[in-house]
């Protein structure tokens, strides 16, 4: 049971402010997941959570009661650090259960627990190594085996995953979405990877420069990103974003090329359009399209990545399902899939599209 | 992998360099227990070879059972584990401190701390003389431990302080998160990561109060609490000085300081922390 609130969080060094008007409601046994550039304050208030941070000011409740001076080891938190921090000095088995080990709980039990977490993470053949002689995802798992040993009401990522290679982070992202459903606790989680963001998440929240941009499920922020920061953040690769002229149901580009954007009450205002990869579209050069010419080709085999220069307008990136035969130098064609377009006012706010019908 | 041929002149070159060290370093060590072993009567004689034609251990024996050596040796090893230990546990606690918290009038208290390593001891000597005669300590050894605390706990908080400097952050906040007080992660955590630090502090500060002369000279006059260097001096006489004597009592003051350093070199090996982060 974890039911947190952050309300008017703020967090000062001295003069600097780094954290600024922070609310959140955290459901119990919610999946949170914290992106945003670096510097921008995840970790800061992720430990201001943890209470490894003092809170400046607001108010911080897990489960209505105020936790601004409870410290961490009475808040019932587990953390597991970017640099997963093992006690170099203790085996696997006493890492693991060095919690149980302050808390006096019974030797038997702690046992148990070490031995069952041990198996869950596939370090049972471990568990009296030093931790100098683990591998990174040895040392990984052994980190995350330290916070789920004892039950916590909730637990702390930051960036658990960014010193693994490709290949591991799946492979543990996996197992962190495994761990969520299983113990159903609640979780917020930081990352710089858009793919662990989107797909562990029941709820991102978009920070940047200290501010929160938007807070919603993975869907939500990647089809109505709330301005143009949230929009080239989310989704990868980022989305296209050009100056254009609003008009009445559409707007102009550069190029004098007019995009017609029926039943858009606001396009007035657009002094930018976003379009997003995949939603670009390869045609024959003709009137009613962009003219582009492809500047590098990137085939992945599953996609074909093409990344264009359109006349008098700028370089785009475009990516098709697929192996499209284009080769660098092309001349080709691109149509806006004006469904799926952005609208941005001046100061980068989105300009919301008439919500859609569900067919 | 690619195996990396060094060349053999190179290889040479540093050993024979090394070796050149070792030489320069150890020889007056060499010529101490050499004297030391030498014969009285064969001391001027044979002065200059490098290994007399007799060897005796009669000096040895004279220091031991015939003057006040063991007595020197005894106050000196008490002033020096209690030098050690007392800078030790000050100098870890002001490291820690500097190390982890950001405190009001901390960059004072290191410029103050620095400043006090600039003067030369010989001008302060007359200061703390008075001070020590008008607390009536003079000829007591708790004076001169006083005194060596004083002079060795700013070196010796930068050097914990680096020390401690070197152990994460995220450590203690493991330990925090996993249920520990802030004094809990200390003892549980950093202290076990800090014995290398711990020792070469108590190796450094036992060195210097062992073998420190001045103050112990002036503070103590007391044949009852003399320390060994000052006892040493005895062997100078008005008329000659007891090469033999002196050297044997050299030697054996070797003995607690090798000790010593054996019984805390392996926590002087690096690489405690290893392991603890990602690596
Ligand atoms: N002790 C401090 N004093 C002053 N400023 C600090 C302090 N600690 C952090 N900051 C500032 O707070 C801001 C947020 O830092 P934080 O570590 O939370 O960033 P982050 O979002 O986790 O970045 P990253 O993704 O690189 O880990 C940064 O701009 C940093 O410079
Ligand atoms: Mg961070």
């Amino acid at each position: 049971m974890a039911r947190m609130e952050l309300k008017d969080l703020v967090k000062r060094y001295g003069a600097v402010e780094v954290l600024r008007d922070i609310n959140l409601d955290i459901a119990d046994g919610e999946f949170i997941v914290l992106v945003g550039p670096s510097g921008c304050g995840k970790s800061t208030l992720l430990r201001m959570i943890a209470g490894l941070e003092p809170i400046t000011e607001g108010d911080f409740l897990i489960d209505g009661a105020r936790m601004n001076d409870v410290s961490p080891r009475d808040r019932d938190i587990a953390m597991v650090f970017q640099s997963y921090a093992l006690y170099p000095h203790m085996d696997v088995a006493r890492n693991m259960g060095f919690s149980m080990e302050i808390r006096r709980d019974p030797v038997d039990e702690k046992k148990t627990r070490v031995a069952q977490a041990a198996e869950t993470l596939g370090l049972t053949a471990l568990t009296d190594r030093l931790p100098k002689a683990l591998s990174g995802g040895q040392r990984q798992r052994v980190a995350m085996g330290r916070a789920i040993i004892r039950d916590p009401r909730a637990f702390l990522f930051d960036e658990p995953l960014s010193n693994l290679d490709a290949a591991l982070r799946v492979e543990m992202r996996l197992e962190i979405a495994r761990l969520h459903q299983r113990l159903g606790a609640t979780m917020i989680y930081v990352t710089h990877d858009q793919v662990e963001a989107l797909t562990l998440a029941d709820r991102i929240v978009v920070l940047n420069g200290g501010d929160i941009q938007q807070v919603g499920s993975p869907l939500d922020l990647y089809e109505r990103p709330a301005n143009k920061f949230v929009a080239q953040f989310i989704g990868s690769p980022t989305m296209n974003v050009i100056p254009v002229t609003g008009g009445v149901e559409g707007v102009t580009l550069a190029n004098g090329q007019w995009l017609g954007l029926p039943m858009r009450e606001n396009t007035p205002f657009a002094t930018e359009l976003g379009i997003r990869p995949e939603h670009l579209d390869v045609v024959d050069p003709g009137p009613n399209v962009l003219t582009a010419t492809a500047d590098v080709v990137e085939h992945l085999g599953s996609d074909t990545n093409i990344y264009v220069n359109v006349d008098k307008v700028g370089p785009m990136m475009v990516r098709k399902h697929g192996n499209i035969p284009i080769a660098t130098g092309d001349k080709l064609g691109l149509r806006v899939m004006t469904e799926n377009a952005h609208l941005f006012a001046k100061g980068g706010a989105a300009l919301p599209a008439p919500v859609r019908q569900a067919a | 992998m690619s195996v990396t041929r060094t060349n053999p002149a190179l290889t040479l070159g540093k050993y024979v360099a090394l070796l050149a060290y070792l030489l320069f370093a150890l020889f007056p060590l060499y010529w101490l227990v050499k004297i030391a072993i030498t014969p009285d009567r064969l001391i001027f004689t044979e002065g200059t070879d490098l290994w007399p034609s007799t060897t005796t251990l009669d000096n040895f024996r004279t220091v031991i059972f015939q003057t006040d050596f063991m007595a020197f040796f005894g106050n000196s090893l008490y002033v020096s584990l209690g030098t050690a230990a007392v800078t030790t546990i000050l100098a870890a606690g002001a490291g820690y401190a500097f190390s982890r918290f950001d405190f009001g009038g901390k960059k004072i208290i290191v410029a103050v701390m620095l400043i006090t390593q600039m003067f030369p001891l010989l001008m302060i000597i007359a200061p703390i003389y008075k001070i020590v005669a008008s607390l009536g300590m003079l000829n007591s050894l708790t004076s001169l431990i006083v005194v060596y605390t004083a002079f060795n706990i700013p070196f010796a908080t930068f050097l914990m302080q680096s020390f401690f400097d070197a152990i994460p952050k995220d450590l203690e906040e493991a330990a925090m998160m996993d249920g520990c007080t802030r004094f809990q992660a200390l003892r549980k955590v950093i202290l076990p990561l800090t014995l290398p630090g711990l020792g070469a502090t108590l190796g450094f500060v036992f060195t210097a109060a062992w073998s420190e002369l001045l103050f112990a000279l002036m503070l103590i006059s007391d044949n009852e609490s003399m320390t060994f260097p000052v006892g040493l001096l005895t062997f100078v006489s008005r008329f000659s000085v007891d090469w033999g004597q002196m050297m044997a009592a050299g030697s054996l003051a070797l003995i607690p300081s090798c000790l010593f350093f054996i019984f805390i070199q392996r926590y002087l090996v690096q690489g405690l922390t290893s392991g603890a982060v990602k690596g």
